[in-house]
């Protein structure tokens, strides 16, 4: 065999490999969609009745509509909160030089790296001797402890490559710091904050292990699939979880074409 | 005294800390307070809730003695499984998406980012469909070779085929970075002065890939270390993971300080890891490549 139908070889095994591994990460999600659409009460493969009444049941179900609300209002106030802490702390992160910022990058980073578990039951403990009744809004304190260093991480990336000389040159030419950084700054960095935003809906609307331990009575969609997994299987587990699935898919929809935009902004300069 | 004021007084003054402050302050509350309380808890006497009492190392002679050791065992086995498979199957694609892909490696990072969206759970709730007892798997093996394959479900390697296939994007991108990071050039140049392929690999691509091969190691044994939800749905009751004992601490038992133990052998073992990797490396030319 020559060396280049062996380096040939190698590429496909490569793109064959790669695409059986993208199947497999796939798997789990078709799975749950099948299991949504098929009649039986307890799901069995090959599905032989298919239906769509589980669709119809969830949409009317009035607890269903609570626990949709819930998770709602949770991911959107931590996209919030998320976004404006972590716009701050990635221009500390990125942009300004700083004595302490090395120790800041990995300090800020940590949370990250921190089982979600043993974080949502030291959060118990903390407002419990605080004495803050655990509820939804704690849950959104709880979701951000992680989401904020995710997202000062991803809005880092594009403050990386944010030259800051364009800034100096605005207020040179007599800018007010409000106006450079509504005219400069945040046009520039809108693509990270973007998808720094869309991360921060999508990690907190399908987080469980903290909001487990956080939401005190309410309950998040996460939640209820899991104590619904656990015990008392019904069809409006799959149901509930393509449900989210794709609302979830519709946002990475979103959150590609701001990805588009950045590459061909980079492309064009 | 007085030029030392000043100088801290100029060091706020910088955008830089002005900027960390806020998302600093709310981690100081949020992460560092909590993780500082069960410090506190793991010395208060057993099955106690306050941490107003004379401090005793009783529970962590009783978790020492206790048969606690089986279950940080079994975390650390399956973390280590799951590092070294995820290890093999990944390295191909990295290799693939930072030298071979070209500008098809952006479509592949999006598909392989975009289960990361979607909560764990459901995820792994569609692994039991597929390894369930007449689940898809199964069903499939009777429709077309008549024999079945239940009992998949509930067992070490299903477990462990949860972990791998939760913590895949954590190795893969960082091998990705560590990958591009080695320059075409100096594996031509090896090869040109008679290295096999092999040697090229060995002695060129792995070590000065190395950076992102530790970063990708180190984030997935750690997060399946802490990780609760695999062993939890895809392993029924066969195992019992650390997670697992911390949170029956905190939550059936009511035992907080037995809890706290718990996890601050975790933390420090965890944080020991974080901590010697992070010494060694710089992220600002890893995240930002300059």
């Amino acid at each position: 065999m020559t060396e280049q139908s062996k380096s040939r070889l190698s590429r496909n095994l490569i793109v064959l490999w790669t695409v059986c591994v993208l199947a497999f990460l796939y798997v789990p999600m078709v799975a749950v969609v099948l299991a949504s659409f098929s009649r039986a009460r307890y799901f069995r493969f090959p599905v032989t009745r298919w239906t769509t009444q589980w669709y119809d049941k969830a949409l009317e179900s009035l607890s269903v509509r609570d626990l949709v609300w819930t998770s709602l209002s949770v991911a959107t106030l931590v996209t919030i909160f998320s976004v404006l802490l972590a716009f701050m702390g990635a221009l500390a992160f990125a942009r300004y030089d700083w004595k302490g910022r090395k120790l800041y990058q990995r300090l800020v980073l940590l949370p990250i790296f921190f089982p979600q578990a043993v974080l949502g039951l030291a959060l118990l403990l903390w407002f419990s001797a605080l004495g803050i009744t655990t509820s939804w809004h704690t849950a959104v304190f709880a979701h951000m402890i992680w989401i904020v260093p995710i997202v000062i991480l991803i809005m880092s990336i594009q403050v990386y490559s944010f030259d800051p000389a364009l800034e100096e040159a605005a207020y040179d030419l007599g800018a007010t710091r409000l106006q450079v950084l509504r005219e400069v700054t945040l046009p520039i960095l809108a693509p990270g904050i973007i998808s720094g935003g869309i991360f921060a809906f999508l990690l907190s609307w399908g987080n469980f292990p903290l909001s487990l331990f956080s939401t005190g009575a309410d309950q998040t969609v996460p939640e209820w699939l899991y104590s619904k997994m656990v015990m008392g299987y019904t069809p409006m587990v799959p149901t509930l979880g393509s449900l989210t699935m794709s609302s979830a898919a519709i946002l990475i929809f979103l959150l590609y074409i701001v990805w588009m935009i950045i590459k061909s902004r980079q492309s064009q300069t | 005294m007085a030029s030392n004021g000043n100088s801290l007084k100029s060091w706020f003054r910088q955008p830089g800390v002005l900027n960390a402050l806020p998302a600093s302050l709310f981690l100081i509350v949020g992460f560092a307070g909590p993780l500082l309380m069960v410090f506190g808890y793991s010395f208060m006497p057993p099955k106690t809730f306050s941490l107003l009492q004379a401090p005793t190392l009783e529970n962590y002679y009783s978790v020492v003695s206790d048969s606690y050791y089986i279950s940080f065992f079994w975390s650390l086995v399956l973390a280590a499984a799951t590092v070294i498979i995820l290890f093999f199957v990944t390295y191909p694609i990295a290799y693939g998406m930072a030298k071979i892909f070209g500008k098809w490696a952006n479509l592949i990072t999006v598909l392989i980012a975009v289960p990361l969206l979607i909560s764990e759970n459901i995820r792994l709730f569609g692994w039991v469909l597929v390894l369930l007892k007449n689940g898809i798997f199964d069903g499939s093996l009777q429709a077309v070779f008549g024999f079945s394959a239940s009992g998949l479900l509930y067992t070490v390697p299903s477990i462990v085929l949860g972990l791998v296939y939760v913590y895949l994007p954590f190795m893969l991108f960082p091998l990705v970075i560590g990958i591009s990071m080695v320059p075409d050039t100096l594996k031509e140049a090896a090869s040109d002065l008679g290295a096999s392929r092999w040697e090229v690999f060995r002695e060129v691509e792995l070590p000065l890939s190395m950076p992102g091969i530790m970063i990708g190691s180190i984030l997935t044994f750690i997060l399946s270390l802490g990780s609760l939800a695999e062993s939890k749905i895809l392993g029924g009751q066969t195992v019992v993971m650390i997670a697992d004992d911390i949170e029956s601490a905190f939550t059936f038992a009511q035992n907080w300080p037995k809890g706290s133990v718990l996890s601050v052998l975790l933390i420090a073992l965890s944080g020991l890891i974080v901590f010697l990797l992070f010494r060694r490396i710089d992220l600002d030319r890893i995240i930002g490549r300059r």
